[in-house]
């Protein structure tokens, strides 16, 4: 079987609330991917569908989007890992593709969490993890990555200024993109003012500045077998590595509470499908949901050794005119975290990047880039790296 | 003809569970006795908190019942000042995990010991605690 490429890419601007249904919203991505690949929905053999249920009242998602987007009769079903429930389903289409299954596979990945209010959002992701053992304590996905944040600071020094240049990057950035939610340059003073909502405490020692902001979006990424990507596209992307691991979903299961796990395993599997290194990759997207997990993401991927990554980003070195330009889009932080739309949307960031046509965020002339979708606190991680050759 | 009593005692466990029927169900018995239990496999003697019906490494269902005892080491901990639905009034609380060397526990610190009180590697011990309506869980509290 031969290669594996992405002729198309598309998604939503995310925003707090879409003024439409999930359908209508998956619609703009798909639209924009299809018209990327050059390809009508007829070329397309099957879709796969990502989403975290319970953000939105329907049931079984797939067969509601793929008749809306003239998808039938054409399989599909849905696929959930929670925030990486996009890269699963990436995952999952590759295989299809490589088995010889099919010859073009969408990928679909949405969430409209308006739907739901900022609490109930907090009480379904914290029980994205054990319902029956943690979830009775009270527990939400800001504290769960603050206990990690505390555990790095205390394992490696780690300070909350460390945190605060990871937002200050991402708002760099995100101003420059125009489906981020969030387009507004922060400095220091953001966090550090008097009464400043960025710097009040949210699950200590996480501030409110340090926690992505919930939103409506969907992403679509197209994958083609070799013959179909070079006949159909100018500049296919190849995958070249594909990482996938999990972690116990009890907190009471993990061994450090500095790093993730599942993401050095992940990452570990797609560097060694790849064949390349950490020091060969160009730019990169990593799963910035919280300031805390870019500086951990750093080093699980290997960009830093274990506690040097504070250092990565005091100098700068994850800019985009760095050795190591990471989420030069305004990652998780600006964007916005439409939960199962996330992973769709990095593919696409790196993508663009290696096709040369990110604008104001393009790096320099990258071969190799790398996407890193983390699902809860670390109960699930996917890496994938993607080539232009 | 006679209805099967549901065994329901974990819908106890905690400010809100999300669990009614579990196959160790007794370990809500034991706290209500104020025991913290955990489980262990009789065939590969591992030990498990949370207690576990069936052990992951044998695939053997012989499980007995041991109690938490001494003190175990402050791993990490997170004070909330926001919480989910049904956790609000609650506010604010601390998560954290002890680590007892052959386990780890994930619960609550007690409510009345401060953040400023608290620093990783302290030791701790896991008491029960109750709760209104009747639930039961526990706390971790100062040796």
């Amino acid at each position: 079987m031969g290669k594996v490429g992405i002729i198309g890419v598309g998604q939503s601007r995310f925003v707090r609330a879409y003024p439409g249904s999930i359908r209508e919203m998956v619609f703009e991505s798909f639209k924009e991917a299809i018209g990327d690949a050059k390809i009508a929905g007829k070329d397309i053999d099957a879709t796969v569908v990502c989403s975290a249920p319970e953000y939105d009242r329907q049931r079984s998602p797939a067969g509601v989007l793929v008749e809306y987007l003239g998808l039938n009769p054409q399989p599909t079903f849905n696929v959930e890992t929670l925030c990486s429930s996009g890269t699963t389903g990436i995952r999952a289409a590759y295989s299809l593709v490589k088995s010889g299954l099919h010859d073009i596979v969408a990928v679909l990945g949405f969430q409209k969490t308006s739907e739901i209010t900022a609490a109930d959002s907090q009480e379904r992701m914290g029980r994205g993890a054990d319902i029956q053992w943690e979830s009775p304590f009270g527990t939400t996905m800001p504290a769960y990555f603050a206990m990690f944040a505390r555990g790095h600071m205390e394992k490696y020094g780690t300070t909350m200024e460390d945190m605060t240049r990871v937002r200050i990057k991402a708002s760099t950035y995100g101003v420059l993109n125009e489906k981020a939610m969030i387009r507004k340059v922060l400095t220091i003073n953001d966090f550090n003012a008097p009464a400043s909502r960025l710097g009040a405490i949210h699950s200590s020692p996480l501030r409110v500045g340090d926690c992505c902001k919930n939103a409506d979006g969907s992403s679509c990424i197209i994958l083609a077998n070799e013959e179909k990507s070079k006949a159909m596209s100018e500049k296919p992307v190849w995958i070249l590595g594909l990482g996938s691991a999990s972690a116990s979903v009890n907190m009471a299961g993990r061994e450090t509470f500095y790093s993730f796990h599942s993401a050095k395993e992940a990452a570990k599997k797609a560097y060694k499908m790849a064949g390349v290194q950490p020091g060969d990759i160009d730019v990169a997207e990593v799963h910035d949901g919280f300031t805390i997990a870019e500086i951990m993401a750093y080093e699980d991927l290997g960009f830093a050794r274990p506690g040097d990554g504070p250092g990565l980003i005091a100098s700068k070195e994850t800019y985009k005119e760095g050795k190591i330009p990471v989420n030069v889009d305004g990652g998780i932080l600006s964007k916005g975290h439409p939960i199962a739309a996330t992973g769709g949307s990095q593919v696409r960031a790196i993508v663009l990047q290696l096709r040369g046509e990110s604008g104001d965020f393009q790096v320099k002339d990258p071969a190799l880039g790398l996407v890193h979708n983390v699902g809860g606190a670390g109960l699930y991680t996917n890496v994938i790296i993607l080539g232009r050759e | 003809m006679a209805t099967l009593a549901v065994d329901n005692r974990f819908n106890e466990f905690g400010t809100m569970s999300f669990t009614s029927v579990t196959r160790v169900n007794d370990f809500i018995g034991y706290l209500q006795q104020g025991r913290i239990m955990g489980s262990r496999c009789k065939k590969c003697g591992i030990s498990f908190f949370p207690p576990r019906a069936d052990c992951c490494h044998s695939l053997d269902s012989d499980m007995e019942w041991f109690e938490v005892k001494g003190t175990g080491k402050l791993l990490s901990f997170s004070t909330l000042r926001f919480g989910p639905t049904g956790f609000t009034q609650g506010l604010p609380y601390t998560i954290a995990v002890l680590d007892y060397g052959d386990y780890k526990i994930f619960g609550r610190i007690e409510s009345s010991i401060s953040e400023a009180e608290l620093h990783i590697g302290m030791e701790m011990k896991t008491c029960p605690h109750r709760l209104t309506g009747g639930h039961v869980d526990y706390v971790f509290q100062k040796t």
